[in-house]
Order: C-alpha cells, then sequence, then structure tokens
C-alpha cells in the first residue's frame, strides 16, 4: 500500500478525506471482520476517492463492489452484522441514503430493541452543499435518522474528529450513519496523531471559548461560525463556538453547560430550518434553562427550499459567515 | 408422492405439519377468548411449504420466517410457548411484549432473523448473511420466505439481483397462495409462474407443488445442495392457497367458492396421510400417539404461555441501543485461516477484467475474475489468473420443473 494510509508518521497534517481512508484502512487492518460494500468502492476506489487503495490491500471478498441498489446495500450489511461482520457501507452521495429509508428506520433502527439483534453497522458518504452540485447531490439528510430512535448520527468539521470518530462508529455496537461533509473532503487540512485513536461518539467539543453568547453548530458550518466570531470579537462579542460532532445522541450537557454561563444561544447549520436540529435545541433548552436565557434562542440556517444549482441560488440558500455575525450581533444586543 | 425419504423423515414431516397446525389452532382459540393481543395469521393449507423447505436445513443454516411461517420456526427449534406468548404479547416471549406474531429471531442459537412487516426487506438481509456466512467459511445456506404480493416490491428486486450477482448461497421461497390481502395473483403480476422472475436475475428456480409436502421437501434439500455448492441463490415457487381471510378479522369473501373448494380438497395434512397409510408409514395407533404427544406438549405450553406476565410498562423504554461491554455478543466466527482475508495474502489487483477484452486500468493483468463470488483465498484466484474459481454458466440453466403435473393442477385452479 503506498504510504498514503496507514502508519502515516504522526501529526501530519492531512485531508478530511485522507482522515477518512485512513481510518477505514486501519480499521480493516485491525479487525478481518470489517468490509466495505457500495457503488464503486473498489475498482475506482469510490466515486470521490475514499476507499482508494483498499480494495488492492484487502481484496475482493472485504471490498464490495455492488449494484446501485441501496436497499439491498444496507440490507445486505445488516444481515453481514448478525455473524459478526462489522460492515462499513458507503453511499456514493448521501442524498441516496433515502432510497435505503425503509431498511434503514425500520429494520436496522428497531432490531436492538425489539428483538435484541444489534447491527453494528456503519453507513457513512458525502454529504452537504456549497459546491454545486444541485438538488440532488447536496443535501444534509440527517434529521430524518436524528428523528429515529436506534440510530447514531455523527457529522464531523475536522481530519481529526472524522477519523477518530469514523474508528469509533465502525467499533460501535449500534447502528451510526456518519456524514461527510464534501464541502470539507480536500478543503481542510488538519493534523491527525500516528497511532490508534478514538473520539467518543455523542460529545460535544468547545472550539472557542466565549462568555457573550453560545454558538452551537456542526460539519461545514463550524467553518463558517468561527469565521464570524472572529468577526465578532472584532467588535467585543465573545462567542462561544461548540461543534457538536454528534447529533443523536445529542451532548445536552456540554449544550447546557455553556448556555447556563452565556445565555444566549444561536444555532447554525446548513440542513433546512424546518425540522432542523436547531428547533431539537430550542425545546431542550426551554426544558432545562428556560430561566438562564437572556434571549430567543436564534437560528442560521438553510432556506426551506430544496438546494438549489446555480451558484447565485446556492449562495443565497445557504448560511454564511455575514448571516452568522448578523443574527449574533441581534442576539447579543439583548 | 414417491417414497425416498427415511421412515424417521417422512414421520417428522408429518409431524411438523401436525404441530403447525395445531398450535395454529390453539392460537385461533386463544384469539375468540381475546387474548391475542393483535392480529392473528394463518397458515392453513400452507403447513407444507414452511415445514418441508425449513427440514431442508441443517441446524448451522440460517433462516428469516415470513408471517405465515410458524411451521418453519417449529422446524427450526422454536417452543410453541414463544409463538403462543408473542401473540399474546407476553413478559417471556422472545420480543418481551415489544412484537408479536412470527416477528422474533435468534442470532446466538437457531439462527433465526426476525421478520419486519415491510415485504421484502429480509431478501437483502438474508443475501448478507449468506454472503457473511461464506465470508467466514461456514458453509452456510440462508433462506427466507416472500409471497406472491411481496415478489412485486423494489427490495425483492433490489436483494435478489444482489445475491445473484454474489452467487450468495441463498435461497428464496415464494409462496404463490394466489391472494394478496384480497387482490388475486393475476391482478399482481403478469405471469402465469412466479418462478419466472428468476430469469431477470440469471439464476435457477423450480416449480413445486406447495401442498405436497414430500416434493416441497425433495425440492428445497437439492436447491440448499446447490446454493450450499456456491451455485448462487435459487428461487422455488410453492403454488398453494391461502385458505383463511389475510387475518383473522378478514372473512375473504372475495375468494370464489369453488376456488376454496378445489383447495380445502387439496389439504396438504389429508393428502400427506393419505400417502403415509397407503406405503404403510402410518397406522391409526401411530397417528393417535402423535396427536396425544402434540396435545400433551401444547396443553403445557399454552399454559406456561398464559401465567407469564404482561411485561412492565417502564420495560418500554428500555433496549434502544446496544450498550455496555456485554451487549454485543456475537462475534465473528471463523472456520477458515484468517491469514486468507489479511494482508499481504489478501491483496488483489485492482482491476475489472472482462471476457474477450482483457483487463481495465492498463495493468495487462488478468487477475481479477469478473465472477468472484466464491470464497477461493486471493492467492488462488492469482495463481489462476482470469479463471473464475467458480464455474460460471454462460447462462442460466433451464427452469427444472419438479412435479409438473401436480403444478399444473395449481395452475388449472387459478383460471
Amino acid at each position: 500500500m503506498p504510504g498514503t494510509n496507514g502508519g502515516a508518521p504522526g501529526g501530519t497534517p492531512v485531508t478530511f478525506l485522507e482522515a477518512i481512508k485512513q481510518a477505514m484502512f486501519e480499521e480493516m487492518e485491525r479487525d478481518p471482520a470489517v468490509v466495505l460494500l457500495g457503488e464503486d468502492v473498489g475498482v475506482y476506489g469510490g466515486a470521490f476517492k475514499t476507499s482508494e487503495g483498499l480494495l488492492e490491500r484487502f481484496g475482493w471478498e472485504r471490498v464490495i463492489d455492488t449494484p446501485i441498489s441501496e436497499s439491498a446495500i444496507i440490507g445486505a450489511a445488516c444481515g453481514m452484522s448478525y455473524l459478526g461482520l462489522r460492515p462499513i457501507v458507503e453511499m456514493q452521495f448521501i442524498d441516496f441514503i433515502v432510497c435505503a429509508f425503509n431498511q434503514i428506520t425500520n429494520f436496522v433502527a428497531k432490531g436492538h430493541y425489539l428483538w435484541n439483534a444489534p447491527a453494528p453497522m456503519v453507513v457513512r458518504g458525502p454529504s452537504g452543499g456549497g459546491v454545486h452540485g444541485g438538488p440532488f447531490h447536496s443535501a444534509n439528510p440527517e434529521m430524518y435518522f436524528v428523528h429515529t430512535p436506534g440510530l447514531k448520527v455523527i457529522y464531523p468539521s475536522t481530519p481529526y474528529d472524522a477519523k477518530g470518530l469514523l474508528k469509533a462508529a465502525v467499533r460501535d455496537n449500534n447502528p451510526v450513519l456518519f456524514f461527510e461533509h464534501k464541502f470539507l473532503y480536500r478543503r481542510i487540512k488538519g493534523e491527525v496523531p500516528a497511532g490508534d485513536y478514538t473520539v467518543p461518539i455523542g460529545k460535544a467539543v468547545v472550539r472557542r471559548e466565549g462568555k457573550h453568547l453560545t454558538i452551537l453548530s456542526y460539519a461545514a458550518m463550524m467553518q463558517t461560525s468561527l469565521e464570524a466570531a472572529e468577526a465578532l470579537a472584532k467588535e467585543g462579542i465573545e462567542a462561544e463556538v461548540i461543534d457538536l460532532r454528534t447529533l443523536l445522541p445529542l451532548d445536552e450537557e456540554t449544550i447546557l453547560h455553556s448556555v447556563k454561563k452565556t445565555n444566549k444561544c444561536l444555532v447554525v447549520h446548513e440542513d433546512t430550518k424546518t425540522g432542523g436540529i436547531a428547533g431539537e435545541i430550542a425545546a431542550i433548552l426551554c426544558e432545562k434553562a428556560f430561566g438562564d436565557l437572556d434571549g430567543p434562542l436564534m437560528r442560521v440556517t438553510s432556506l426551506d427550499t430544496p438546494v438549489p444549482y446555480a451558484p447565485t441560488l446556492e449562495e443565497y440558500f445557504l448560511p454564511n459567515a455575514k448571516k452568522v455575525f448578523s443574527a449574533a450581533k441581534e442576539l447579543a444586543r439583548y | 408422492m414417491k417414497k425416498e425419504l427415511t421412515r424417521q423423515q417422512y414421520l417428522d414431516l408429518y409431524y411438523y405439519m401436525r404441530l403447525n397446525r395445531a398450535v395454529e389452532d390453539m392460537m385461533v382459540k386463544l384469539f375468540r377468548q381475546n387474548k391475542i393481543v393483535g392480529g392473528l395469521y394463518s397458515s392453513l393449507g400452507q403447513e407444507a411449504i414452511s415445514v418441508g423447505t425449513a427440514y431442508a436445513l441443517e441446524k448451522k443454516d440460517w433462516l428469516a420466517p415470513m408471517i405465515r411461517n410458524i411451521g418453519a420456526l417449529l422446524v427450526k427449534g422454536v417452543r410453541p410457548r414463544d409463538v403462543f406468548m408473542q401473540h399474546m404479547a407476553k413478559y417471556d416471549s422472545p420480543t418481551k411484549g415489544k412484537d408479536g406474531t412470527s416477528h422474533f429471531g435468534d442470532l446466538d442459537n437457531l439462527h433465526i432473523v426476525s421478520p419486519i412487516s415491510m415485504l421484502g426487506d429480509l431478501i437483502p438481509v438474508m443475501t448478507g448473511v449468506a454472503m457473511a456466512g461464506r465470508y467466514l467459511g461456514q458453509k452456510i445456506v440462508a433462506m427466507t420466505w416472500i409471497g406472491d404480493g411481496g415478489s412485486s416490491t423494489g427490495v425483492f428486486h433490489e436483494g435478489l439481483n444482489f445475491a445473484a450477482v454474489q452467487k450468495a448461497p441463498f435461497v428464496l421461497i415464494l409462496e404463490n397462495n394466489l391472494w394478496a390481502y384480497s387482490t388475486p395473483v393475476r391482478k399482481q403480476v403478469p405471469l402465469e409462474n412466479l418462478a419466472d422472475r428468476a430469469k431477470a436475475y440469471g439464476i435457477d428456480s423450480y416449480i413445486v407443488d406447495g401442498n405436497d409436502v414430500v416434493a416441497v421437501y425433495t425440492t428445497a434439500k437439492e436447491a440448499v445442495a446447490r446454493a450450499r455448492a456456491g451455485e448462487g441463490p435459487i428461487l422455488i415457487e410453492a403454488k398453494s392457497f391461502r385458505r383463511m381471510g389475510h387475518a383473522q378479522h378478514d372473512p375473504a369473501e372475495y375468494v370464489p367458492k369453488e376456488m376454496r373448494a378445489y383447495w380445502e380438497a387439496r389439504d396438504p395434512i389429508a393428502l400427506y396421510e393419505k400417502f403415509l397409510t397407503s406405503e404403510k408409514l402410518l397406522d391409526a395407533k401411530g397417528k393417535k400417539e402423535i396427536e396425544e404427544k402434540i396435545n400433551a406438549l401444547l396443553e403445557k405450553e399454552r399454559e406456561f404461555a398464559e401465567n407469564s406476565p404482561m411485561p412492565p410498562p417502564e420495560l418500554a423504554e428500555t433496549g434502544v441501543y446496544c450498550t455496555g461491554d456485554n451487549c454485543h455478543k456475537i462475534r465473528a466466527k471463523w472456520e477458515r485461516p484468517i491469514a486468507e482475508v489479511t494482508p499481504p495474502r489478501s491483496g488483489v489487483e485492482a482491476v475489472w477484467t472482462v471476457p474477450g477484452f482483457g483487463s481495465g486500468k492498463g495493468s495487462g493483468g488478468g487477475h481479477a475474475p469478473i465472477h468472484f463470488g466464491d470464497t477461493q483465498p486471493a492467492e488462488t484466484k492469482l495463481a489462476e489468473a482470469g479463471k473464475p474459481a467458480v464455474k460460471v454458466p454462460a447462462k442460466a440453466a433451464p427452469k427444472k420443473t419438479v412435479k409438473a403435473a401436480q403444478a399444473s393442477a395449481s395452475r388449472k385452479a387459478r383460471r
């Protein structure tokens, strides 16, 4: 295997995409029960090349090119997990995960609750907009699944987290959906340690400390939120920026701890507004921190429309640092 | 019926069909006493299919039943009390009251995967079971059932197609009972024989009289052996008739009286008793012994089920996730050298070889057989460059018709 994978020297900055590849490589190296299946994951190495080199090293039985049959891929992975395998499934674009919606929400997610059948499997794939992929290659369908008890939903924002969380997902005994924001794939780099490590599922992390308000975000919107926080700092507003990392289960403790300190909360997500995680967080704050709030929960999200194709339309549709900055300033005034 | 089984096998088939029917008869009584919480589905008249197919499996094999396959569960070793308690939503049931009917499984011992109500979902799941078993070197076969109605779902196609390209050791029983709830098969599928669906996947299929338990068993036995030998998935259409409505609430008045009468006269247990008697495998005394054995067993099982409590309400909140170190007990059971699937032995050249056209990716090598649905070690593949380890026929073998005369009787009834 060329030096791009496993055994990479410690502390090297790698792209988000490389981090994903390393996680899969190392998990397959560690445990022969780990297999990968999906469309064009083998000879081609995946539409985004996240699985490049895996077939050469692990062979046809462990890196499986499948027909275009999302339900069959997810169903088969579930069946494999029943015999002790730990399948990783790639959705070529995460948009296509809804083709297997029934298989995931009814079969995979309910198995442990109903008949004590855990399905340790990971469904991962490129998600999100900002790359002019159009309405069927830009989706953020995470909330369809956050509404499904039995699943875990991860949406990382850094190469370090992507690698550590993907490894944790492979080792988890539950079905985990792992969203990879494709805008981040080759645009960001981050240091990844040489040795084996995992990042715990269900734990948010404070990316920037602050006292005036809390900004909660995840995935590509972390960059946007941190950019806005820089601009806010220049105006004397210190925003605490938290990366949720896992949406299900949600790390209420970290959220509440921060909001009880800053007394104000802004949620930023690329997902559309209605039914997005911001609404759920608003409800949690009303239930558990109502007395601590000095202002309304505010949210900056995409519009309640499909993701449009033309750059002008998509830019209008998506949140950006300017929108986050304005909303944060308004919230800070309370 | 032809005599080709051992005496014990003949009697086992009889016992399980009688047990299947007795279990369901008892549940009808429980239903009328309001002791069954939800719906009750019947396999009356289809017992030969559940029993004959499941009886063809080995202990290590895997099955996933559908709603009318209580018989298959009993053959696989499920206790009648578990079936009763599932329907009665009791705390001691396999799902502790979280689900009912045949919706339960056993990964550790009996190798049963639970069905869900969405039809066809089990086909890719059992394909995955079959693929995993092959990968681990276990030489297992996976089997599930689907109805005439369920064969129209998208996931039926996705699953069977995937199984076919993977040459998975998988047997699918297509139980054609002529009715999907109130809709006759003619309004569901424009095919005379649902076995023809197999042609679309290039796999072999059989048609069998679903009311002839010996024919069902011998056909399934052959299919299971072929799947186990690496020939790929096989579809068996078992032609029968759903004698009751979709469930207890449904009087099925949409079924023509003559059609029902025809099939009632072909009751699989009555037909089999006639055969057993004429072959001197069963006499009145033997029959009575079996009946008494079943009655005594079910009386005990029913009593146990009735005495089981309802689940405590708080149970509703538990078990959504598998948590703690002891939750996931299933470990990959390797029955082949792990070295075969780990580097460096697992290494292959990532190229597609297209017969007659050489290889893609400019490697010049012919190392990757286009059909790789075998469990040959990668080294062997490399050594036998370009030759698929499993012989792949140029086209699917012709469909084999088992007991054609009896099957045509079924077809006649459908007109």
